[in-house]
């Protein structure tokens, strides 16, 4: 690999710039290709729509895709979020913690990562989840999960997650269902969040919550 | 944290650009194929230098120190290598992947 491709490649990594790097393996020629170009190579283009590098067929051509890390927004700084954005930042998310009330997202327990204390509706929508983007709400408290869920509901994020009881995620639905959702969307919502492993600790509530966003993510979709 | 990555420093491309600033010989090895059940997926790289001091992965260990030696010898001759690694393998006695899959690794100097 010539320095300069790997100058390039490092640059666009750092701008979250999705791009696929095409290698002639017999001869180590490459080309860089950068997802928003105009008018790539229709195996480039699928390559970087599928997020997945490949050998092609003739086995001679090695297709490298660079992808953004998916993103995970967690809505509410309370005690889950602290393993929960640890492991989910160690599992390679780029992780925005939403929290208005000052108090518990700039407390004492300082997040270690990128901290928003605008309104969680105001903040998704800066956000703006794509089709890469994990959404949990976890604050229990209507006044800041809904706004957060609309956002999301009305996005392509790939996994929607609410923390609550069996009962408090009913009310929700009923909430929801007021402003005019209805059950597909509530199909995409996890609650109560996270794979059924008889969590306990804020610590076992986040590896069931992070399991089931990659579960979301790279789960074969039903047939 | 937070940035998407494990750690910065750890990062094979980021470790292979600030190895190569600092004059040290640098190749990088990725997977590029993979049949049946494989630790790592195509994409892993694995980064070294001319010493053999390296980070990153390419399997679960079973391969790195093959994979090392034809990283220093790419670094050494500058031609690029495909190599192969499965159980049923001629190598499979020396080198081979535990879990009976199998691997192909691009290895390249960066130059």
């Amino acid at each position: 690999m010539k320095a300069a491709i790997l100058e390039r490649l490092l640059a666009l990594r750092a701008a979250t710039r999705a791009c696929a790097l095409e290698t002639i393996l017999a001869t180590g020629a490459q080309t860089l290709f950068v997802a928003d170009d105009a008018a790539l190579p229709a195996h480039i283009a699928a390559a970087l729509a599928a997020d997945r590098s490949a050998l092609a067929a003739d086995g001679r051509v090695f297709v490298h895709v660079f992808s953004p890390p998916l993103r995970l927004i967690v809505v509410g700084a309370v005690h889950i979020a602290q393993p929960l954005v640890a492991m989910a930042s160690l599992a390679a998310f780029a992780v925005t913690l939403v929290d208005p009330r000052r108090a518990f997202a700039e407390g004492d327990h300082r997040f270690a990562v990128t901290v928003s204390t605008d309104w969680p509706d105001e903040a998704l929508e800066a956000l703006a989840p794509d089709a890469r983007t994990a959404v949990v709400t976890l604050t229990h408290d209507p006044k800041l999960d809904d706004p957060a869920l609309v956002v999301a509901l009305r996005s392509r994020a790939f996994y929607i997650g609410a923390l609550g009881s069996r009962r408090t995620h009913a009310a929700r639905l009923a909430r929801l269902a007021d402003l005019g959702f209805g059950e597909t969307d509530f199909a995409r919502i996890h609650g109560p969040v996270g794979l059924d492993i008889g969590a306990l600790s804020p610590s076992e509530i986040a590896v069931s919550i992070l399991a089931q966003i990659i579960a979301a993510r790279r789960a074969e979709p039903p047939a | 944290m937070g940035d998407g990555k494990l750690n910065p420093t750890d990062d094979p491309l980021d470790l292979a650009a600030r190895w190569r600033a600092a004059g040290r010989g640098v190749a990088l090895a990725t997977v590029v194929s993979t049949w049946g059940s494989s630790p790592r997926p195509v994409g892993s790289q694995l980064v070294a230098d001319t010493s053999g001091t390296f980070a990153g992965s390419v399997s679960g260990g079973c391969i790195e120190g093959a994979v090392i030696r034809e990283a220093q010898a790419a670094i050494a001759d500058g031609k690029p290598r495909l190599l192969e690694f499965g159980v049923s393998n001629e190598q499979a006695w020396e080198v081979g992947l535990a879990c009976g899959g199998r691997v192909q690794v691009y290895v390249e100097r960066l130059g």
